[in-house]
């Protein structure tokens, strides 16, 4: 095998907002073509990780490593997928999904050669010529996805890209995200305060302390195997033993949270 | 569909009623002639200009002086637009000088046109421009600064790059809101020119109307408004079709709003 490099490599990074310590001492590792997915209650900055990553955030202390490389100015390696909806209403769905590469200088008919193919990817064959408006939530959200990984970028990183999708749709985008991964693995690193979503997915869960100064309180390596059945995958024992075992941190965590909004 | 018909009946009803007691005020002496024409003088001296060729020469030149002014100014607002929304710094500097100008009556600086561009055609459009400009301009900006931000975040970590994020966001968004606004725009662009003729000219429909009234024409006069009406429905119709060839990506319910 050899020595493996690692995608991301967060040492001891601390993400100060002016007095406010958002992350305290945060380590994170990712391995090449390994899923992370990195739960936390509710304002955790479990988001600034992310910046800090693509390098739209200085970290006020501790290193950012890609692919043992520091980064400096922004991270060329990294495809962002965002919470919310990022798409140009003015464009029809293979005009967005082809954007990144119309950006890098690709010709529009080329940009949208290669749309289609990941329109289809995701699902969306017919669906081209459609407005965003003329989409459903869930169709957008699988728009946004070609159009980050149509990059493709040696490390994606998600921002709870589902979590306003409601359960049904939410599991449709698991099984397409799941597929895709599968097919063409890559680092992934997926934030989300849903634990189910978080287990289903991901080769390991790092859980977060509550903020702020928020730091690592877990790592747990789920040991599922793959290709996962989605649909199929919660009510076995293994998830459930899993969940249990995430939710004995991940609980007292969110308490302390609520603890804090009084 | 049957509303639509109901209310376009409704419409014609009230129309065909005013015209025919305005007619027949007249005929019965109930209504001077000499302030009121009766629609039908009025008509009668329409086609009677649509025969010469005089009219259409006026016309013509009312039409240029608006588009002109339509196109100049649009550019010049959409330009300015554009650089004030995305130098906070200039738009702070010129924001105030801006509001002053915009506050002065246009056309009361008709006369000055006149004086500086004299009597042909640059005056008109000088006049349509500073009505139009303002519009694009207000327009322009305000497009610019109120592009989604998490649009505009997800473009900048596709990799836009400057002239890209110009070209596919704060362009088209800004589009949206000069089109939205080009019907008044059009609008300005005809009072420009029509005001700026009627001061002072030697052609055009405003020239026609000044020409009529100062022989205390009234027939003239109300022939000059209804062809200038329809001249300004016309490009109104014209617009109309533009802004929805245009605007395809938005939703139903923003474009009857």
């Amino acid at each position: 095998m050899g020595q493996e490099t690692l995608a991301v490599d967060l040492r001891d990074v601390v993400v100060r907002f002016g007095d406010f310590t958002a992350v305290r001492n945060m380590n994170l590792q990712v391995g090449e073509a390994e899923f992370v997915a990195v739960v936390g209650p509710t304002g955790c900055g479990k988001s600034t990780i992310l910046n800090a990553v693509t390098g739209l955030l200085k970290p006020a202390a501790g290193d950012v490593l890609i692919f043992g490389k520091p980064l400096v100015g922004l991270n060329e390696q990294s495809g962002y997928m965002l919470q919310q909806e990022g798409l140009l209403p003015w464009k029809t769905a293979e005009d967005n999904v082809g954007l990144g590469l119309v950006f890098q200088g690709a010709p529009v008919a080329d940009a949208r050669e290669k749309a289609r193919v990941w329109l289809a990817k995701v699902g969306l064959k017919g669906f081209e010529a459609r407005y965003p408006h003329q989409l459903s939530g869930g169709q957008r959200k699988r728009v946004a996805m070609a159009q980050t990984l149509i990059l493709e970028p040696k490390i994606v990183l998600m921002d709870e890209p589902f979590s306003a999708l409601d359960v049904h749709t939410r599991r449709l985008m698991h099984r397409i995200l799941l597929d895709l991964w599968q097919a063409d693995r890559r680092s992934l690193v997926f934030i989300t305060h849903d634990l189910d979503e978080a287990i289903t997915l991901a080769d390991r869960v790092v859980v977060m302390s509550a903020g702020p100064g928020s730091r690592m309180v877990g790592d747990v390596a789920i040991t599922l195997p793959r290709p996962r059945d989605v649909s199929s995958l919660q009510t076995t024992d293994a998830f459930i033993a899993l969940y249990r075992q995430i939710w004995s941190l991940l609980g007292a965590e969110v308490e302390k949270s609520y603890a804090t909004q009084d | 569909m049957r509303r639509k018909t109901k209310v376009l009946t409704t419409q014609v009803a009230i129309i065909v009623g005013l015209l025919v007691l305005w007619e027949a005020g007249v005929r019965a002496s109930v209504i001077d002639p000499f302030f009121f024409p009766a629609p039908s003088t009025i008509v009668a001296r329409i086609v009677e200009w649509m025969a010469t060729a005089d009219f259409w020469t006026d016309l013509g030149i009312t039409l240029l002086e608006t588009i002109l002014s339509f196109v100049i100014g649009i550019a010049i607002g959409t330009i300015l637009g554009i650089w004030l929304g995305l130098t906070p710094f200039a738009a702070d500097v010129f924001q105030p000088f801006i509001k002053v100008f915009n506050a002065i009556p246009r056309i009361l600086l008709g006369p000055i046109f006149v004086i500086w561009f004299g009597l042909g055609l640059a005056s008109k459009v000088a006049l349509g421009v500073t009505l139009v400009l303002f519009v694009a301009f207000f327009n322009t900006f305000q497009g610019v600064r109120e592009v989604n931000p998490v649009v505009l975040a997800n473009a900048r970590l596709l990799r836009a790059s400057k002239s890209s994020l110009l070209r596919h966001v704060y362009l088209p968004s800004a589009t949206t809101w000069i089109l939205s606004s080009l019907r008044v725009s059009v609008g300005m662009a005809v009072m420009g020119a029509v005001v700026a003729e009627y001061l002072g000219s030697s052609a055009g429909l405003g020239h026609l109307i000044a020409q009529a009234e100062g022989v205390l024409d009234a027939t003239g006069v109300f022939s000059g408004i209804i062809v200038l009406s329809v001249f300004v429905v016309a490009l109104d119709a014209i617009v109309d079709r533009i802004e929805k060839r245009l605007l395809v990506w938005r939703p139903a319910q923003a474009h009857e709003a």
